[in-house]
């Protein structure tokens, strides 16, 4: 396991540019997660770093040695993609001790027997390891293939929304799981995905992305309360933090744009909305209000009944305040 | 606009059974979800509603008439599929026209309706373009505009979100519910997504296996399940069930679980067996003195709250609890159960046991 830096990488397509000038530290033993939308940067980063694409500019450490010249095999890294792609006429067992069999690694047969269980084990599969790879659920392929990486004892682990292609339920389950695994190997890890929930619930960081740019760093308790632009702000939190001029509550204020996170508004005193709807999730209760002519979501008591049109007070709580460009003002 | 009633409803293909006996009532200017797994017959339901299948026996009353073996042109029934279906050579306004003219009704009349509808949907300025590159919302506005356009007693629509990016899917969820607030027509909507289901119904009936488990409003069916399947598949997560055997008498305030007193709404039926104690991760407090004992083994911070999974002798529970406390990873404490919002379940059947709390819900 090592520490990873990335000191001023760039990397363009043509006229797009990918990743700009990004600058970032992944400590050893942490999980990093890299989030953004569709074409914020995120798998580029990782193919950087893994070797699979080529720097513009800028310069990678991995353990604190220089890897520019070094091929993806040399660079010591292990990757998992979104798609599992399985051995499919290889069994569990010869899947998972495949990269041990690598001629670059040598492994004696007794050790990788060894391994083998031990990651079968750690992924509760160890009843599994004589069938064939096509003989398994989407969730037990996806630990296969997330194990072929963690037979190996490489540098740093790098996933590519690993989770993204299974559903709610497993999805859910595996969260929990990957993120033991992590604890119990003290393994480095980055991941990325476009997804907030597996962020906020496996990180120890989050990178947040934009445009190629790495807007902010921390994290996922500093993220989700200490953003540093409407764009971070957005990114955590569901429903979505509100972000309304300042100006349609009473008082004075610190910038123009005011961010309320939907528990953040306090009924019963303040200016007047109106209701658009209630929905009744369970646990908790969306109300959807219009000030003014702007949509404000907030939650409230699940057994509290909203008429549409209704009339309420509201006033924010804990607000935050942002410039007219979206950058946050203290 | 029409109501819906729903009559020992049954299909069967072959020896395979899709759909068994089902009744339930959607009222005019409803928006009904039926939910459920895939394979449980909520399509089939919907398809035989529309006409697309024939029931193999019971009957479907649309405002009184009953319909079930009428062709569908005959049931004034709109349909929306999830795999919006648009002429490809035809542009938007010549896509939204087409049942109109097809029907016969003077271009003057077509061009005032369609021009109502675009409006409606927010989509008068791609009138004139080609569907071909138009956007999945876009495409979705036209399929929608098509089935609008000839004022139908009643829409289906078969996950028609489905194929969206989450994202785009919350949004289209929203935008879909406030058309139907405008327009206040039945529609009757299957989805698979509990969240969708919960978020955007006044009812919902939720399906298993070919037979309806559960009818009603979205927040009666969350705090008071008729069977576990019902209880395990709303919410996220999902209810735990603590399992124990004992008996219960019928007055009861108060069940056994090992060492552990918890106290329950008080119960209208005695049992004696196999049950599990259903409680809801938002309805567990963590305490010193909490007479369920567990380890913390994991915990999720989710902004304001987190996600904490328990060890437990009768297994693993999930509470959710404030971010502001903190769960330290192998520590043990006690486990409090809020005791209006539990619910008793016989383990062999599923089924739930009747109490104070869901009383007059639960039919039979």
């Amino acid at each position: 396991m090592a520490e990873v830096s990335l000191h001023n990488i760039s990397k363009s397509f043509g006229k797009t540019v990918a990743v700009a000038d990004m600058t970032m530290t992944i400590p050893d033993g942490a999980f990093v997660v890299l989030l953004g939308p569709t074409g914020a940067g995120k798998t580029t980063t990782l193919r950087l770093i893994s070797g699979l694409e080529k720097l513009d500019q800028g310069r990678i450490q991995i353990g604190g040695r220089d890897v520019a010249q070094e091929t993806p095999a040399q660079r010591d890294v292990a990757m998992v993609f979104q798609q599992y792609s399985l051995y499919p006429h290889l069994s569990v067992r010869d899947n998972l001790a495949f990269p041990l069999r690598s001629p670059i690694l040598k492994t004696p047969e007794d050790l990788i027997t060894q391994k083998v269980q031990k990651i079968a084990e750690i992924l509760q599969i160890p009843h599994k390891l004589d069938n064939k790879a096509t003989e398994l659920s989407g969730g037990e392929m996806q630990r296969v293939s997330i194990g072929r990486a963690l037979v190996r004892d490489p540098a740093i682990y790098l996933m590519d929304e690993p989770l993204s292609s299974l559903d709610a339920k497993l999805r859910a389950d595996l969260r929990v799981e990957l993120k033991r695994i992590h604890a119990d190997l003290g393994s480095t890890l980055l991941y990325v995905t476009h997804d907030q929930i597996e962020a906020m619930t496996m990180a120890s960081h989050i990178g947040v992305l934009e445009e190629g740019r790495l807007v902010q760093y921390g994290t996922p308790k500093e993220i989700y309360e200490d953003p540093c632009s409407v764009y971070v702000a957005s990114r955590l939190g569901l429903p979505r933090i509100n972000i309304l001029p300042a100006g349609l509550f009473p008082g004075t204020h610190k910038g123009p744009q005011i961010g309320l996170r939907p528990e953040n508004i306090r009924q019963g005193t303040g200016a007047e909305a109106t209701v658009i709807r209630a929905e009744h999730l369970g646990d908790h209760t969306r109300l959807h209000l219009t000030m003014q002519g702007h949509a404000i979501t907030t939650l409230t008591d699940p057994h509290v009944d909203y008429a549409p049109n209704t009339t309420l007070q509201i006033s924010p709580e804990n607000p935050l305040y942002f410039d007219a460009h979206g950058a946050r003002v203290h | 606009m029409a109501q819906i009633v729903i009559k020992n409803l049954k299909k069967q293909f072959g020896a395979f059974t899709a759909v068994r006996e089902s009744s339930f009532t959607i009222e005019d200017g409803e928006f009904f979800m039926l939910l459920g797994p895939s394979g449980c017959g909520k399509t089939t339901t919907l398809r035989m509603i529309a006409g697309l299948e024939l029931p193999t026996s019971g009957e479907i009353f649309l405002d009184g008439e009953e319909i079930s073996q009428r062709p569908p042109s005959e049931r004034d029934i709109a349909f929306v599929f999830q795999m919006f279906a648009l002429y490809p050579h035809m542009n938007v306004g010549r896509n939204i026209s087409y049942p109109l003219i097809s029907q016969g009704m003077p271009r003057t009349q077509v061009k005032a309706k369609v021009a109502e509808v675009a409006k409606i949907l927010g989509i008068e300025d791609i009138l004139n373009r080609p569907v071909g590159g138009l956007s999945g919302g876009d495409r979705q506005r036209v399929a929608l505009g098509r089935a609008i356009v000839r004022e139908p007693k009643a829409f289906m629509m078969d996950e028609p979100l489905g194929a969206l990016d989450a994202e785009f899917r919350e949004h289209m969820a929203e935008e879909l519910r406030a058309l139907h607030d405008r327009m206040g027509a039945t529609t009757v909507y299957v989805t698979h997504d509990q969240l969708e289901a919960m978020q955007m119904g006044d009812k919902i009936v939720v399906m298993n296996n070919a037979v309806v488990e559960q009818f009603g409003t979205p927040q009666e069916i969350y705090d008071k399940p008729a069977t576990m399947f019902v209880a395990d598949f709303i919410g996220s997560p999902s209810m735990n069930f603590l399992p124990f055997d004992g008996a219960v008498d019928e007055g009861a305030r108060a069940v056994t679980l090992g060492a552990a007193n918890c106290a329950v709404p008080q119960s209208r039926e005695g049992f004696e067996g196999q049950m599990a104690l259903g409680v809801r991760p938002e309805h567990i407090t963590l305490s010193d003195t909490g007479a369920v004992r567990a380890e913390v083994i994991a915990a999720e911070y989710l902004g304001t709250t987190q996600i904490v999974t328990l060890k437990t002798d009768r297994g693993d529970v999930k509470a959710r609890i404030s971010s502001q406390q903190t769960a330290r990873m192998g520590e043990t404490l006690g486990l409090d159960f809020a005791p209006s919002t539990i619910t008793l379940f016989d383990r062999g059947s599923g089924r739930a046991l009747k109490s104070e709390l869901n009383e007059g819900v639960l039919h039979g």
